[in-house]
């Protein structure tokens, strides 16, 4: 931990004002990068230097910053949080980076995320997601005791895995079509597979794909590229049950719709 | 609210049209497949064949119709999500990598759609609605393929179908939710033998009846 290496990269960065600005690429010049620094340390490093300037710094997403609370999130090099294999941007450092290398920043684009400023996009329509169905509903009181309904292993490895999901939106922000469909499927996928999600598996299924289509969200064409964007590495396998649960609610669930 | 029009409507429903249609269509593929492998037998049982399948009247006129519902309902639902998808983002990325996962196949499937249409309808008149009164099937198809242009264009068009069917065939399973770790590596290889069979299948022939022209 002692080679302390510094770098300098050009970033070609998005800036704009407000929702309403039309925004524009500024290329930045960053010198002497710590290899050790994580890519939004770099960029505080950097916006320490703007602010000393009397620059605007550019402003960005970021909360935990150790890779579980889903909040950063932008596009480098064209890959959401980066090039580094099941990290957010968070995770991944300036060592991965070439001396004098060109990196393009961009928020995550959709039509369904608004840029706010510079990086900053509202993801807003992943929570009306959740809102419409992405929930179960259990009475208030004292906490159930653990272990009184049973649940297989198996079941219960695949539904952490969908849990795992941080709801980042780089799922999205990767697909050719922006589609919402990795983060939707694993939010269906963790509550179908345990036996607190069943009672209302049919209404919820069909609940969160209406409010996900009226977010407009593009249509998954199975392309794949969330699955392999996905900071959590969750699996397209949950899109696939999510296809299951929607023809099971679809085409065998009763609802109030039907006489 | 229509209850019909929300499940096939919805983004899902139509992943699942999509699918429901291009699974017929590989089937229709299939029959069509085995169909033309007479031509390698010989010209009168190419002809026979044909005379055959014409006099299976009025199922013959049935499945045609058929047919071509399918394949108008993959053709418009798969404009409509072409389209739905770039209005589903307006502002474009300057760069975008892909991380892993797309394919050849799933990149282009919209357009290999578009080319495959318009060789629909090439073949269409070429073959389907040409006068066999005079001469038969199969001389039309001998002197047609005699012509190295129009097996450059039968070879190049079948590239574009096995490279539409690389993408669609696993995308179907994937879309009826048909995905499990014990079998999806072998739906994935499954596709590739679909797709090289249909390839090679349908492209083998124009070349071999150049060849022995």
């Amino acid at each position: 931990m002692n080679n302390h290496k510094t770098i300098n990269i050009t970033l070609k960065v998005w800036r704009q004002q407000s929702p309403e600005d039309r925004g524009r690429f500024e290329i930045i010049p960053v010198e002497g990068v710590d290899t050790h620094s994580s890519f939004l340390e770099m960029l505080d490093f950097l916006n320490e230097k703007l602010i000393l300037q009397d620059k605007e710094p550019i402003e960005f997403d970021n909360d935990c910053r150790e890779g579980i609370c889903g909040t950063c999130g932008m596009m480098v090099d064209g890959i959401p949080h980066g090039h580094g294999k099941g990290m957010t941007i968070c995770q991944l450092h300036m060592r991965e980076f070439n001396d004098g290398a060109t990196v393009v920043v961009e928020p995550f684009r959709a039509r369904a995320y608004k840029v706010i400023q510079d990086l900053i996009v509202d993801r807003s329509p992943l929570e009306k997601i959740i809102q419409a169905g992405g929930y179960i509903s259990v009475n208030t009181g004292g906490a159930p005791d653990a272990n009184a309904i049973p649940v297989g292993q198996e079941k219960v490895e695949e539904a952490m895995d969908a849990a795992a999901c941080i709801g980042c939106g780089a799922c999205v922000a990767s697909c050719p079509n922006a589609s919402a469909m990795l983060f939707v499927s694993a939010k269906v996928s963790q509550l179908a597979l345990l036996p607190q999600g069943r009672p209302e598996a049919n209404i919820r299924v069909l609940a969160m794909l209406k409010e996900m289509d009226a977010c407009g969200f593009g249509n998954c064409t199975n392309h794949r590229v969330c699955e392999a964007a996905c900071p959590k590495e969750v699996s397209i396998s949950h899109i696939a049950r999510f296809n299951r649960e929607f023809l099971k609610a679809g085409l065998f669930g009763r609802s109030t719709m039907d006489k | 609210m229509n209850w019909y029009m929300f499940l096939l409507g919805s983004s899902v429903g139509k992943k699942m049209l999509m699918a429901l249609t291009g699974l017929c269509l590989i089937g229709f593929l299939a029959v069509h497949l085995l169909g033309s492998t007479m031509a390698f037998v010989g010209a009168e049982a190419f002809n026979g064949y044909a005379k055959k399948l014409h006099s299976l009247e009025p199922y013959f006129t049935v499945f045609n119709i058929g047919l071509l519902t399918i394949g108008l309902v993959h053709i418009a639902v798969g404009i409509l999500l072409f389209f739905e998808n770039l209005k589903a983002r307006p502002d474009r990325y300057l760069v975008y990598r892909n991380p892993g996962g797309m394919t050849i196949g799933s990149k282009t499937v919209p357009y290999s759609g578009i080319l495959i249409l318009f060789f629909v309808i090439l073949h269409l008149l070429k073959f389907t609605f040409a006068d066999k009164s005079v001469t038969p099937i199969y001389q039309q198809m001998a002197t047609t393929f005699a012509n190295p242009a129009w097996v450059l264009i039968y070879v190049v068009a079948m590239v574009v179908v096995a490279v539409h069917i690389s993408h669609g065939f696993w995308s179907m399973f994937q879309t009826f939710g048909i995905n499990h770790p014990r079998y999806m590596p072998v739906i994935m290889k499954l596709g590739l033998v679909v797709t090289l069979l249909i390839g090679f299948g349908f492209g083998i022939l124009p070349i071999y009846l150049l060849i022995i022209s």
